[in-house]
């Protein structure tokens, strides 16, 4: 990498104010709370917190593998094959990453649960339940992530391998894993941090309180026992233990070999054999196997339910405008750093940028948000701000989800491009409107996609913010449960999904629009 | 794109349409608030008895509008909080922001008679164990029935560290079983599905099907008689008795705004203020009603006994008795 970086000078300012923005946010949440902590003492600790790191590791490490392991064999059958509900099924498989917990889990337990058609299958409640859980909300995206790497497979890459006599398992140790490991630690990052933070799916699933996470301690601190100090000491293990994980995962992060590589479509010459056929065929059948019954079970409980009034079209209309607010503030702050980050020859500025990349789920929202309201109580009343708050804590919650969709593209891109760039001095603006965007129109809108649905979806920043007159999708579902309006939850459970369902094919179709500009 | 940005700017601007009447900030939990409850209709009903504007500022729940007190401390705008619960009571009290509400105490009309000076009833009900009878012949007719019972009849219940009914139920084995509570527990363990971070994820598995029995309390099957028309979902009577559950409201002493709300802390004792609560906010009126209430409501289980902690044992013990809890169902 370093050879292109001393060609193409980066601009300064955006990364300052970016890494700037995301510091301020952290500590702004963090030091507050750790300064109550200073005063008390650091007191607090006790038997319980090694039990609860050891499941919150041990859950989230066995999700992020189970979760790898289905989505690798399904994203390579996406990727070698066209069949006719190809787009159909991907597009669905979007949509569990923006339902609230509390309705995934109710779509599963229909499916695996006591009067569902897969009842005894798999007991779900206690770690198998939780696992399956959480492999139901990340498995898709980690195909949808893998796959857009494969997509950026140069089509020479193929066509040298079939004139080499490449078989198949050659295809994938030569061309296909190199392109999936690029990114490899980046997802399992992703996964890990997500599971370790999951909160209302261990508790609901996990059957009992041997089943506890960090958050839930840290939640359990901030509100029941109003504990500010023993939830700063919380975090600050929850910070530690990510932060490292997260840097030994970025050592694991392999550069990215590019080809110089001509236009045209990616032909595969390989998998042709009746065998390779069945497997991919078997792998796909696997993976929906995973995510489609709970969908489905989610889309029939509710679709006759949807009560189409004043509070769901106004809810509609609150999460999509905080989920473009959200999406376009990740993306932003996520094509900053990553510019930066793929030019950059400081490993230890890259580490930082990646830890950055990742505060929102390295640091728990909940206290985010109590630091926040805390440092900002004695300037403004905050409650006016909530939209602003909910908006700052969702483009930071969706920065994790856009990092691995432009990080890989960016740099391949940039190693493609840079020199003829240089040498036509073509820089800034012209050649974000020129080269980037064009080049890299996928991922930009799977990147803003993600970060969209990661808002549509989120429950905590607008727990923690909300009022009456900032209702998202979510927020009125849990609304309508508290009232005893099941139902009409359930109704709006499917709204939201077939919103994320649009939002997807709308940002496809963009995608593809322009395939051939 | 431009329409999603003029909506945004509506809602932030929403908050801060000017107000020149005297303006009476409420801070209270979300559901009071939302469009099924009373906060609205009580808005208008009071408005129309003073010349000001109530600002219900809503947030998530009791504890979190407590917490935000914490936060806020001597800055906060509000003059009231209305939806703590007696096992908060103490705990808010201790904080010493909350000022004497210098009502009548006779017109709380609560299962015991009220002594509160600092806080002020506004309605209850008792937890009960609700029941599918589509799944469930026989009930159980006590805590104790429901301990040793059928363990393949599950319950589901609420985490205790993150839910108000939660730390209810907990109370509850506490005030029957006392230093016993502890095993009892351990026997009850095998009957708890699981335990959910709040009660709607618990009640959402109960009308779902996925388990028979669910926490809540004795006024959920008016709900389902008045909106569902379904007498399916009943309220098991335990003759230990119940624990009792008293929603709660106080006034902030340093409040420039303290007269109106010693006001709104009378008018929420009669009837402009209690008619609203049945069924908005499906628990017993703890005022006067104008008119008996509708026959759902009457049909509401009264407990031979009444269980409650003082507010100050609660806060006292509160983090021991979770630990007692946790130590037991981990082991």
């Amino acid at each position: 990498m370093a050879q292109y970086a001393r060609k193409i000078k980066i601009p300064k300012l955006p990364i300052v104010i970016a890494l700037g923005f995301i510091l301020v946010a952290v500590t702004s949440g963090f030091l507050p709370l750790f300064w109550l902590s200073l005063r008390a003492g650091f007191g607090g600790l006790d038997a319980y917190l090694p039990r609860v790191i050891s499941f919150t590791l041990k859950q989230a490490f066995l999700s992020t593998v189970l979760s790898l392991l289905f989505a690798l064999p399904v994203a390579l059958a996406f990727a070698r094959r066209q069949f006719p509900a190809r787009n159909m099924l991907l597009k669905l498989f979007s949509i569990p990453l923006a339902l609230p917990a509390i309705v995934a889990v109710l779509g599963i337990i229909g499916i695996y649960g006591n009067n569902g058609f897969l009842h005894g299958l798999i007991s779900v409640y206690g770690l198998p339940g939780i696992l399956l859980a959480h492999v139901f909300f990340n498995m898709p995206m980690a195909v949808r992530l893998m796959l857009t790497q494969l997509e950026a497979v140069p089509p020479e890459s193929f066509r040298l391998g079939a004139q080499l006599g490449f078989t198949d398992s050659q295809v994938f140790r030569f061309i296909e894993w190199p392109q999936i490991a690029s990114s490899l630690s980046g997802i399992a990052s992703l996964i890990f941090l997500l599971c370790a933070a999951s909160f209302a799916v261990v508790l609901i699933l996990g059957g009992g309180p041997q089943a506890t996470t960090l958050e839930v301690a840290i939640y359990q601190s901030l509100r029941m026992d109003f504990d500010p100090a023993r939830a700063a000491l919380l975090a600050l293990a929850q910070f530690s233990i990510c932060t490292l994980l997260v840097l030994i995962a970025g050592r694991f992060a392999q550069s990215i070999a590019v080809f110089p590589r001509a236009l045209g479509e990616i032909r595969r010459y390989h998998g042709k054999s009746l065998a390779a056929r069945v497997a991919d065929a078997l792998a796909i059948f696997i993976g929906c196997m995973l995510i489609l019954p709970p969908i489905l079970q989610v889309i029939l409980t509710g679709i006759t339910k949807i009560q189409l009034d004043h509070s769901l079209l106004r809810a509609i209309i609150t999460s999509l405008t905080i989920g473009f607010a959200s999406a376009s503030l990740g993306l932003i702050l996520g094509w900053v750093l990553a510019q930066y980050t793929a030019r950059s020859r400081s490993a230890v500025l890259r580490s930082a940028i990646r830890v950055a990349s990742l505060a929102a789920l390295i640091m728990p929202p909940a206290v985010l948000a109590t630091g926040w309201f805390i440092t900002l109580t004695n300037f403004t009343d905050v409650s006016r701000l909530a939209a602003v708050m909910v908006i700052m804590l969702n483009g930071l919650m969706a920065l994790p989800f856009i990092w691995p969709a432009i990080y890989p593209a960016l740099v391949e891109s940039m190693q493609r491009h840079d020199r003829l760039c240089g040498s036509l001095g073509l820089k800034g603006w012209d050649r974000l409107r020129l080269v980037d965007l064009p080049v890299l129109r996928k991922p930009i809108g799977l990147a803003f996609l993600m970060g969209m649905i990661v808002s549509l979806g989120d429950l905590s920043a607008i727990t923690l913010f909300g009022s009456e007159h900032l209702v998202t999708l979510p927020a009125l579902i849990m609304r309508q449960m508290g009232h005893y309006r099941m139902d009409a939850a359930a109704g709006t459970a499917v709204v939201l999904s077939v919103f994320c369902f649009v939002l997807i094919s709308l940002a496809q179709s963009w995608s593809n629009s322009r395939d051939h500009a | 794109m431009s329409r999603l940005f003029a909506c945004l700017l509506a809602i932030l601007s929403f908050a801060s349409l000017a107000q020149a009447k005297e303006t009476l900030t409420i801070y209270t939990y979300e559901s009071f608030v939302s469009e099924w409850g009373p906060g609205t209709k009580i808005k208008e009903s009071f408005e129309k008895t003073c010349d000001c504007t109530i600002e219900w500022v809503s947030l998530g729940d009791g504890v979190a509008a407590l917490n935000r007190i914490k936060l806020e401390g001597a800055n906060t705008k509000a003059d009231i909080v209305l939806g703590l619960d007696t096992s908060l009571a103490a705990e808010a009290a201790a904080t010493g922001f909350f000022g004497k509400h210098g009502v009548d105490l006779s017109l709380a009309k609560t299962p015991m008679p009220w002594t509160d000076e600092i806080f002020m009833p506004f309605d209850y009900a008792h937890f009960a164990v609700i029941y599918d009878t589509e799944k469930i012949k026989v009930p159980p007719r006590s805590l104790d029935e429901l301990v040793n019972g059928d363990a393949s009849q599950k319950i589901v219940l609420e985490d205790p560290r993150s839910s108000t009914p939660g730390l209810g139920f907990l109370l509850w084995m506490k005030a029957v079983y006392k230093d016993k509570a502890a095993d009892a527990w351990k026997k009850l363990q095998p009957r708890i599905l699981t335990f959910t971070p709040g009660w709607s994820e618990a009640y959402g598995l109960f009308t779902k099907g996925e388990v028979p029995m669910v926490l809540s309390y004795t006024t959920s099957p008016a709900y389902h008689v008045v909106a569902e028309n379904t007498s399916r979902y009943q309220a098991a009577p335990f003759n230990e008795g119940h624990y009792l559950q008293i929603e709660v409201a106080g006034l902030i002493e340093k409040s420039p705004r303290k007269l109106l709300a010693q006001k709104f802390l009378s008018f929420m004792m009669t009837p402009a203020f209690q008619d609203f609560i049945p069924s908005n906010n499906w628990m017993l009126p703890a005022g006067t009603t104008a008119t008996p209430l509708a026959s759902a409501f009457s049909d509401v289980i009264k407990p031979a006994k009444t269980f409650l902690f003082s507010p100050e044992d609660v806060y006292k013990n509160r983090r021991a008795w979770i630990d007692e809890w946790l130590n037991t169902l981990v082991k």
